[in-house]
């Protein structure tokens, strides 16, 4: 006979907790990434594979705040595709569609950057606005051919994606082009976003307002999905359209609308990623990568706004080790990518890992159990 | 008449170039999705069969072997680590019973990253030079013949003789040997299939495979046929690919039209101004390139209500459902 001690305490509190083990399972999956990163360098040059890997760990520690400065602004785009991947996913949609609605959204937020410079002191938020917006239309299309015409939305978003690319290159060609520089003209001075206190607070970084955007975005998101009817109407059409349409509901309407915001938030990234000095939309057609990090983020981030804000920041920290990684040793930033994509994938395992994780728990308290009562 | 016959033969080469990667990929999506798995990985797999076969002939190219056997040692390569690559895709749908999509997205991210980080480290840069002229300038006998010799059978590649007979025995497989109707009958009832002792699982890993391979293969017609050095990228073909198959309704003989208009209008997108008809129009060549994806919307738009998409595809099979 012995007394339930500590041990016991953590096994309960994951057995009654389905989120724990869930956590427990993201913590795992990113692990499981880094490893694949370390295991790659230990075969390319093992005598600096430690080195590096701590860079990439501990990076966002150098330099004081100018690089927390640089992880949040690494992070905020990240973050706001995270949340649109995982706002649609709450509503059982697949956004791969993010990197068109945020190219798209870029454009007309940059266009809106060039010309309309009348605008003032609202030229800026009146550009992001522009970009959410496009973002969104272009977020609707999906969310509309799955509605009325049954269109699966991850086929749809992967041709809108290429159409978006397309599109924004014809435009920025017959708009906005740059011919000397064979690019996009930059945002005028008033459209760029501002720093305001944080340039004193984070010296030398480039974080600007768009963090509160992801923050603002990321609470409303919460409050939308966890306080509102219309949140729970959306969350009931992911586990079920057929029982929700029985309720009641009207689920075409909110996958048209579910797809909308996501797209808004899509948008709203492409929009604070090129409203800044020095970055330039191109003409190269290739897709943003920033769209299909944030199905990493959301997937790590377990679809949950918060989980995605923490998921975010953390690959933030990861972008500014790369940037290191470049800095001090003969790796190159593309590790970090090759990361994130070990990531997405350990984190498509997750559903095992859970089960066998949850198994492991419970055969281990099941015989702490027995040496309790016996 | 002339100038059209000089229109003709300078698309003709152009269009195939395009039509043999397009439909060999599309092709392998087919295996894959018919077994009822979602394929979007065909990107990333033709980006490291690509990467790998390139890596290959490069390092072959001063070997003094013969032009045309490199090349085909680079396809099988190319097919080989498509393969494998591919096996992860199975691993985690099959076996692990994980989102499809999720897993094709991983294995879309991981090829190119990939592939420029190592060729930063190894070459110093991001773009491999292929090293060599692999086109066949004329096939004896056969580019005597008239019309059809200058069209088909000079300045060719080896990929597009070994296309055609890798797409006609593909279509054998499928529908004319046991393990064709299994794949079949697996992406359409896999517990009907079960019941009649067919492994679902096995011959789920073997659809996959097979797409594995021919999008491989493909990632190196690619680069032999487009470019002159691999960046780490293929430029949205497999996605294209995907566009095909769905144009083609999950079928050969749809695979092989839509690939032939698909490429078609690839063609015209790149090389407009060479062609006198489309130089009046002035269409931006952006319009072209993204037609065949709004064609692809279109259809679907208008042909989900009775689609030919296999009816089990997507979902991972469990014997315990039935």
């Amino acid at each position: 006979m012995r007394t339930p001690t500590w041990v016991d305490g953590i096994l309960d509190f994951f057995l009654e907790s389905s989120t724990a083990v869930k956590v427990l399972a993201s913590i795992i999956a990113i692990i499981g990434g880094l490893l694949v990163g370390l295991l790659i360098m230990l075969v390319l040059d093992p005598s600096r594979a430690f080195a590096g890997f701590g860079t990439i760990l501990f990076g966002f520690l150098r330099n004081g705040t100018q690089s927390i400065g640089n992880m949040l602004y690494y992070a905020v785009p990240i973050i706001l595709t995270g949340l649109s991947v995982a706002f649609a996913f709450r509503t059982g949609l697949f956004n791969i569609g993010a990197t068109g609605q945020l190219t798209f959204g870029a454009f007309f937020a940059v266009y809106v950057g060039v010309n309309w410079t009348f605008l003032g002191a609202f030229h800026w938020p009146v550009a992001l606005l522009a970009g959410g917006l496009a973002g969104g239309v272009w977020g609707m299309i999906p969310g509309m051919l799955k509605a009325f015409r049954n269109v699966n939305e991850v086929v749809a978003s992967i041709m809108l994606n290429y159409v978006a690319m397309y599109f924004v290159t014809l435009m920025v060609k017959t708009t906005i082009y740059n011919q000397s520089v064979a690019r996009a003209f930059g945002p005028a001075e008033s459209a760029i976003i501002p720093k305001g206190f944080l340039d004193t607070l984070f010296q030398g970084s480039s974080l600007n307002y768009g963090i509160f955007v992801a923050f603002l975005v990321t609470a409303i998101l919460h409050i939308i999905l966890s306080k509102t009817t219309f949140g729970y109407q959306l969350k009931s059409v992911g586990f079920n359209r057929d029982a929700s349409r029985y309720a009641g509901m009207n689920e075409k309407r909110n996958i048209i609308l579910a797809m909308t915001i996501a797209g808004f938030v899509s948008g709203l990234a492409g929009a604070i990623m090129f409203l800044v000095p020095g970055k330039f939309l191109t003409i190269e057609n290739s897709l943003l990568q920033e769209g299909f990090t944030g199905i990493a983020v959301s997937l790590l981030g377990l679809s949950s706004p918060i989980g995605v804000l923490i998921a975010g920041i953390f690959y933030g920290s990861l972008e500014i080790g790369g940037f290191f990684l470049q800095v001090t040793t003969s790796f190159v930033p593309e590790l970090i990518e090759i990361i994130i994509a070990a990531i997405i994938y350990i984190s498509a395992l997750a559903l095992f890992f859970q089960n066998v994780i949850y198994k492991r728990l419970k055969k281990r308290k099941d015989t702490l159990d027995e040496e309790v009562t016996s | 008449m002339s100038e059209l016959f000089d229109t003709l033969s300078f698309l003709t080469p152009l269009i195939i170039a395009s039509m043999v990667p397009l439909s060999i990929v599309s092709l392998g999506g087919l295996f894959s999705e018919r077994s009822g798995v979602i394929n979007i990985a065909l990107e990333g797999i033709m980006v490291m069969g690509g990467f790998v076969g390139i890596v290959l002939m490069r390092a072959l190219s001063d070997s003094g072997l013969p032009l045309q056997l490199i090349a085909l040692l680079g396809l099988l390569t190319g097919a080989f680590i498509g393969t494998v690559y591919a096996g992860l895709h199975a691993f985690a749908s099959v076996t692990m019973k994980s989102n499809q999509i999720i897993s094709a997205t991983a294995l879309n991210l991981f090829a190119p990253a990939l592939s420029v980080f190592i060729a930063r480290i190894y070459f110093g840069t991001s773009n491999i030079n292929l090293g060599g002229n692999y086109t066949i300038s004329e096939v004896p006998v056969l580019s005597s013949i008239p019309i059809i010799g200058p069209l088909l059978f000079t300045n060719a590649y080896l990929s597009t003789y070994l296309g055609i007979a890798i797409f006609t025995i593909a279509i054998v497989i499928l529908y004319k040997t046991r393990l064709g109707l299994r794949i079949r009958a697996c992406g359409e009832n896999p517990h009907a299939a079960d019941s009649l002792g067919v492994n679902v699982y096995k011959i789920r890993y073997i659809g996959v495979l097979i797409s594995g391979a021919l999008a491989g293969m493909g990632g190196v017609i690619f680069v032999l046929s487009f470019a002159t050095r691999f960046q780490g990228t293929v430029s949205g073909f497999g996605f294209l690919a995907l566009a095909v198959m769905i144009f083609g309704q999950w079928k050969p003989r749809g695979i092989l039209l839509a690939a032939f208009f698909f490429a078609t209008v690839r063609v015209i997108a790149n090389a407009y101004t060479a062609i006198p008809v489309l130089q009046d129009f002035s269409i931006p060549t952006e319009i072209y390139s993204m037609l065949p994806y709004i064609i692809t919307l279109v259809v679907l738009a208008f042909a989900s209500k009775n689609s030919k998409a296999p009816a089990a595809i997507g979902e991972p099979y469990d014997a315990g459902k039935r």
